[in-house]
């Protein structure tokens, strides 16, 4: 774990650069970890990444993409179009939480 | 004060390699236990940006024929994975019992059943083809078919498809 610089403030995050303090997270945080995957964040792409940390902060584990879509709202299509390739993963990214731990 | 700052590391989603990664499944069961190996590689596979073809043949027709693809059953008989005797599991409404306690704890572990499934791995991009020779055999047409299936091919059209492909035969 190190600490690092991100949109001009420290905060922890673990080898691969995932944030590890959850309570670090903010939008700025959010845009600046989305800019370094190349994505920049629309209204759009708000509503998962809040669904992530409303669901983490409840339940104590990152939603799957099937719960992102049933329970969230957000079609499956949607999330492939807004974060490329690996969706689950970009989005616990940006979201500050950790990967997907569930296979499904 | 000082403080050990860095740069934060950028994971690596494989976005700047540009990979033909594919992955073909072939499931030829239609069991309930048979049906969730390649469904779950499947959805892993897309969500990890490889393309990923599912092939379906023989009983795996039992996965995406309208009428049998909500319904699958799995049966005790004859596995000795279930460390119960044949002659109990062989008892008339054992596989319906058996089915109903696999399809809870699938559920319980919040994994869609079979339809949701396919469902869910064609919104992700992947692609249901179902085998001409099978077909031919049970007397089944497109109509019979989930919607989402996208034809009917024959073994070189599959062929062509797999090229390149890590290929897994369920």
């Amino acid at each position: 774990m190190a600490l690092a610089t991100l949109a001009d403030r420290e905060v922890h995050v673990d080898e691969e650069g995932f944030m590890t303090e959850y309570d670090e997270w903010d939008e700025e945080v959010a845009k600046a970890l989305a800019a370094n995957i190349g994505i920049e964040l629309t209204d759009a792409h708000w509503v998962p990444i809040r669904f992530l940390r409303e669901d983490y902060k409840e339940n104590g584990v990152t939603p799957t993409l099937r719960r992102v879509t049933n329970v969230g709202g957000i079609p499956t299509k949607e999330l492939f179009a807004m974060f490329p390739k690996k969706p689950a993963k970009k989005m616990s990214y940006i979201a500050g939480v950790p990967k997907p731990a569930g296979c499904v | 004060m000082t403080t050990v700052t860095d740069t934060a590391p950028i994971p690596s989603f494989g976005d700047e390699e540009e990979t033909d990664r594919k992955l073909v499944i072939i499931c030829s069961k239609g069991s309930l236990d048979m049906a969730y190996p390649g469904l779950v590689l499947a959805n892993a596979a897309l969500g990890e940006g490889v393309e990923v073809h599912l092939f379906f043949t023989f009983w795996g027709f039992d996965m995406i024929t309208k009428k049998t693809m909500g319904h699958l059953k799995f049966s005790p008989i004859g596995n000795p994975a279930t460390h119960m005797p044949n002659a109990v599991m062989g008892l008339p409404g054992m596989t319906s019992f058996a089915t109903y306690m696999m399809k809870k704890q699938i559920e319980g572990l919040e994994i869609p059943e079979v339809p949701e499934f396919l469902e869910l791995i064609t919104d992700a991009g992947g692609h249901l083809w179902a085998c001409r020779m099978s077909a031919d055999m049970m007397h089944v047409t497109e109509e019979d078919l989930y919607d989402r299936v996208e034809g009917i091919i024959n073994a070189s059209d599959f062929i062509e498809i797999a090229e390149g492909a890590q290929t897994l035969f369920i």
